[in-house]
């Protein structure tokens, strides 16, 4: 399945992924609408320090500890993508306490936002990755390990 | 064709369905449900009481789960004996079930105290199913006073599920602070702090020892008087099944990593069972939903004679309330590193090169780095440890490790 996968190399931190990350589930269509002024939880983080930095979001492991822990069955596979339920989340914070990569981070009204690869938004396809102006992020096919 | 008997229909009977049905597409699956519903998020039931959920989103999958998986469950129904040399589950309507393998996910029952005067109590509950629930809330108006035995997860949940829709609810302990299964005393008096400004009034060090109507006279020689009583003093793991036939049976039922109890051809899972904790060693009962889907899944690819162990179960626990989380994992042994400000707390144990605990209140970020550490047993000294104290980040660990968890498939 394909997955985004991170050269952290190549990585600027210039934090783009995050604001299109944002916005691509924003629903707006226009981005200074969506952005600015306002808080952002975008569903991809860019961690590091001076030394290093990369864009960190779901996994979508195959087999998810974050779906097995969540208290209110709103975590799903479906196809290899995992998805939030925004209907069904309560916002306990279980999946955060138990997602090793930390890739889970609740939005403004505390339910769980996470990566679904944009394949239900209107880009697409990850538009943290369309967006990234030096490749430090891809989405593409890397072979399972199963 | 293999027979599955599953007894209890909570998180780990869903865990064992799936297990078997992982390794076993054929095999008949039979579930026995005391309770008269297919499985639902047990831990929802204080969030019904808040309007945080509502009752269609409340069963743990969809409409056509039993018959997609092809399990059929029987609703309303008890086991009430089990017969391990015949290999047959007794209900109590007199039907008896043959089986194969068979998985005791029974779980656990709430503990009541045989307090004085309790039978004069017009509305008591306890406050562990869906009907507890939907039964609290019959009996409670705006003009109630409720008043909550134990102050623990369940206790408080409820406190606060209740929480602006009653008068007023008390919260009475034994214990001389709140969560005491969790939190420290420090932890536990930042997370007090915040539930008395929410309106909840506690009780701690006290608490009743005998009732009279809608009267509670405490230990203390105060008396409290109350409208509704709930007790979530404690549970119990549902053990007799297994006990009864001479199976080892200590807090809960003994099972080894692959979920097998002593009984051949019988496996445990869930809150009923004792199995391995990793962070302490030892065995231990761990009531919590993530261990109870994990160990009923490994149950049920073990009983179709696939192989699977699950020996990194961990206690561990995100609960918020009135939106401050508190976090903890595995045990508070050995050195503490801690960071503190009014609102928040964080502490780690770290003992042996390893982390052992952790308790973070108001401080989440990221905190399934550091529960992976102690389930995984990662070293400190491979890690940037001065980094990741301050900071639940993948950044302290190094480069390969993190090539491999986001370069390659996971
Ligand atoms: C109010 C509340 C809040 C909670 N919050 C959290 C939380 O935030 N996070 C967390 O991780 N955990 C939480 N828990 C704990 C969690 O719900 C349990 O760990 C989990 O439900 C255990 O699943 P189980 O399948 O082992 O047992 P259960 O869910 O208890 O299911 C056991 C089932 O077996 C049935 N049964 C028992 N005996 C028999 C018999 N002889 N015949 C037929 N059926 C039988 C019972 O009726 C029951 O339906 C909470 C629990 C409660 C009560
Ligand atoms: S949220 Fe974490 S545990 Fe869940 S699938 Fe994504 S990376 Fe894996
Ligand atoms: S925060 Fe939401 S998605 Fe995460 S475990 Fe809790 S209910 Fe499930």
């Amino acid at each position: 399945m394909k997955r985004v996968y991170v050269n952290e190399e190549w990585c600027l931190g210039c934090r783009l992924c995050e604001y299109n990350c944002a916005f691509a589930n924003s629903g707006l269509s226009d981005m200074v609408l969506a952005l600015k002024d306002k808080p952002v939880f975008p569903r991809i983080h860019v961690e590091g320090d001076e030394k290093i930095t990369y864009a960190v979001s779901c996994r979508h492991c195959e087999d998810p500890v974050c779906v097995k822990s969540c208290i209110a069955g709103a975590l799903s596979k479906e196809n290899g993508v995992i998805k939030a339920d925004p209907d069904r989340c309560v916002g306990c914070l279980t999946c955060v306490l138990v997602c090793p990569y930390g890739a889970l981070a609740p939005g403004e009204n505390g339910v769980m936002l996470k990566c679904e690869l944009c394949l239900e938004n209107s880009c697409g396809e990850p538009a943290c990755v369309k967006g990234c102006p030096n490749r430090a992020i891809v989405y593409e096919e890397r072979g399972e390990t199963a | 064709m293999s027979r599955y008997v599953i007894i209890g229909n909570g998180t780990a009977s869903v865990g064992a369905i799936e297990g078997i049905r992982s390794v076993d597409k054929t095999g008949s699956i039979t579930v026995i449900s005391e309770e008269d519903r297919p499985a639902y998020c047990r831990p929802l039931i204080s969030y019904y009481l808040e309007g945080k959920t509502k009752l269609e989103n409340i069963g743990m999958r969809g409409a056509d789960y039993y018959s997609d998986s092809a399990a059929e469950l029987l609703c309303g129904r008890k086991a009430v004996g089990i017969d391990a040399d015949r290999r047959t589950v007794a209900l109590d309507d007199g039907e008896v079930l043959p089986y194969d393998r068979l998985c005791v996910c029974t779980g656990s029952s709430p503990f009541v105290p045989p307090f004085e005067g309790l039978g004069t109590v017009e509305k008591q509950f306890t406050f562990m199913t869906l009907d507890s629930a939907l039964g609290i809330e019959k009996s409670i108006d705006a003009a109630s006073r409720v008043l909550i035995v134990g102050a623990g997860l369940i206790g408080l949940k409820c406190a606060e599920g209740l929480t602006g829709r009653v008068a007023s609810v008390t919260v009475c302990d034994l214990a001389d602070r709140v969560l005491s299964s969790i939190l420290d005393a420090d932890c536990a008096a930042l997370m007090q702090r915040h539930l008395e400004e929410h309106g909840m009034e506690f009780l701690l060090g006290d608490s009743a020892v005998r009732f009279d109507g809608n009267t509670a006279y405490m230990r203390s020689g105060r008396t409290v008087g109350f409208d509704v009583l709930i007790l979530a003093v404690g549970v119990r793991a549902n053990t007799s099944l297994i006990s009864g036939i001479g199976g080892e049976v200590n807090r809960g039922i003994v099972v080894d990593e692959r979920m097998a109890t002593s009984v051949d051809g019988i496996f445990a899972a869930g809150d009923c069972a004792e199995g391995f904790d990793a962070s302490s060693g030892g065995k231990r009962v761990l009531a919590i939903l993530p261990n109870a889907y994990m160990q009923g899944h490994a149950a049920g690819v073990n009983m179709a004679g696939g192989s699977e162990v699950f020996d990194k179960g961990i206690p561990m626990n995100s609960i918020g309330f009135f939106g401050l989380h508190a976090m903890s994992a595995g045990v508070y042994e050995g050195e503490m590193y801690e960071e503190r400000t009014d609102t928040s707390i964080k502490r780690l144990f770290t003992k042996d090169g390893l982390l052992k605990g952790f308790i973070l209140i108001g401080r989440s970020e990221r905190a399934g780095i550091y529960t992976s550490m102690i389930r995984e047993k990662i070293p400190l000294s491979s890690v940037d440890f001065e980094l990741l104290k301050r900071s639940a980040t993948t950044a302290a660990f190094p480069p390969e490790s993190r090539r491999k968890m986001f370069g390659g498939a996971v």
